[in-house]
């Protein structure tokens, strides 16, 4: 019998080639963050209000993760964003390798910001460092305000928190004070955003946020 | 279920510390997994069995450290454990912590049986 001892990050191939596409990000000044939550929470719908209400002050791109479909790039082409769909074919989630494929089919230099929304899933999407900025976190109403705590992972992992639905908050037994209190004890730092893509509510303070920080980067 | 993803990464760093011709056998591999790594142990375990099986690795056991999770408050510099419900600071209440344990997802050793090796 014989030991060999190393200490080896299992996930060291991916983070590797997450801080190429890091720095590639960086070169080309982009302001670039990964949107995560469960299935059916809102993404690609946050995604389609917030390019509306942009309305072009920024250029940007997409990419778009899904288990089995393109459906959401579609969704995301119809406003002439260039949209780039990775189906990963039962894949829980995104990978570095896959954005690093995604990219090259990408001009970096002719947009200023890209948003990669990720597969449905609250679990898995928070062990893979994908080389974005931050992780945006989307909790709906509907699945209630202890998520947070079932989550921890991914919440602490995440730098914003977008509440959606909050349309729905009178017919629920949601309550969004305890839902953002439970989520700022996993992370205090959290910056929260509260939406609706029925309304529209919250949707310009979120969007001028990210021209902001976007813009930041250019200077 | 990423475990199964996980359970790849792990058999793929095993193979480049154990080379191919080697005529033993794989006992065990440690791990360490920090509390807040996400990963579901039993799930990893049997994701692991599964990726082995028919390679040169099959029946190697994955020998599971658990690590909890601790953190430095940036306040008063007590080192504490963490509830995964609550980022506070067991000594002042402060909620500037820096986790400084909980976050591992490595390997850390790797227990081979040499004895069936063919002498030459």
């Amino acid at each position: 019998m014989s030991i060999i001892t190393i200490e080896r990050k299992v996930l060291e191939k991916n983070d590797q080639i997450a801080q190429q596409n890091r720095v590639l990000f960086q070169q080309h000044r982009l302001l670039v963050f990964n949107i995560v939550s469960s299935p059916g929470s809102g993404k690609t719908s946050i995604l389609e209000r917030t390019i509306e209400s942009l309305d072009g002050r920024i250029t940007l791109a997409v990419i778009e993760g899904d288990i089995q479909t393109d459906l959401d790039a579609q969704r995301v082409a119809r406003y002439n964003v260039p949209a780039v769909q990775i189906v990963t074919r039962g894949g829980c989630h995104l990978e570095a390798g896959l954005i690093r494929d995604a990219i090259r089919q990408l001009d970096l230099s002719s947009f200023r910001m890209l948003i990669i929304e990720n597969v449905g899933n609250l679990v898995c999407p928070a062990n893979y460092d994908l080389g974005e900025e931050f992780k945006v976190v989307v909790l709906s109403t509907t699945e209630g305000d202890d998520k947070p705590l079932k989550y921890p992972p991914m919440f602490r992992s995440a730098s914003v928190l977008i509440v959606n639905k909050i349309d729905l908050l009178p017919y629920l037994d949601c309550d969004i004070s305890a839902l953002t209190a439970n989520a700022r004890r996993i992370n205090p730092s959290l910056r929260i955003f509260q939406t609706s893509c029925k309304t529209g509510a919250g949707i310009p303070a979120w969007s001028d946020w990210l021209l902001q920080e976007a813009n930041l980067r250019q200077t | 279920m990423h475990e199964l993803s996980i359970a790849q990464s792990i058999m793929e760093i095993v193979a480049e510390h154990v080379p191919d011709d080697y005529q033993g056998s794989v006992k065990s591999i440690t791990l360490k997994v920090g509390e807040l790594s996400g990963v579901v142990v039993e799930s990893l375990e049997f994701c692991f069995s599964a990726v082995t099986a028919g390679t040169r690795f099959e029946g190697a056991v994955l020998e599971v450290e658990r690590i909890g999770l601790t953190a430095r408050c940036e306040q008063c510099a007590t080192v504490s454990p963490v509830s995964n419900n609550a980022f506070i600071c067991q000594a002042c209440g402060s909620t500037q912590l820096t986790i400084i344990s909980g976050r591992e997802l490595q390997v850390s050793e790797i227990e081979v049986a040499d004895n069936e090796r063919k002498e030459t």
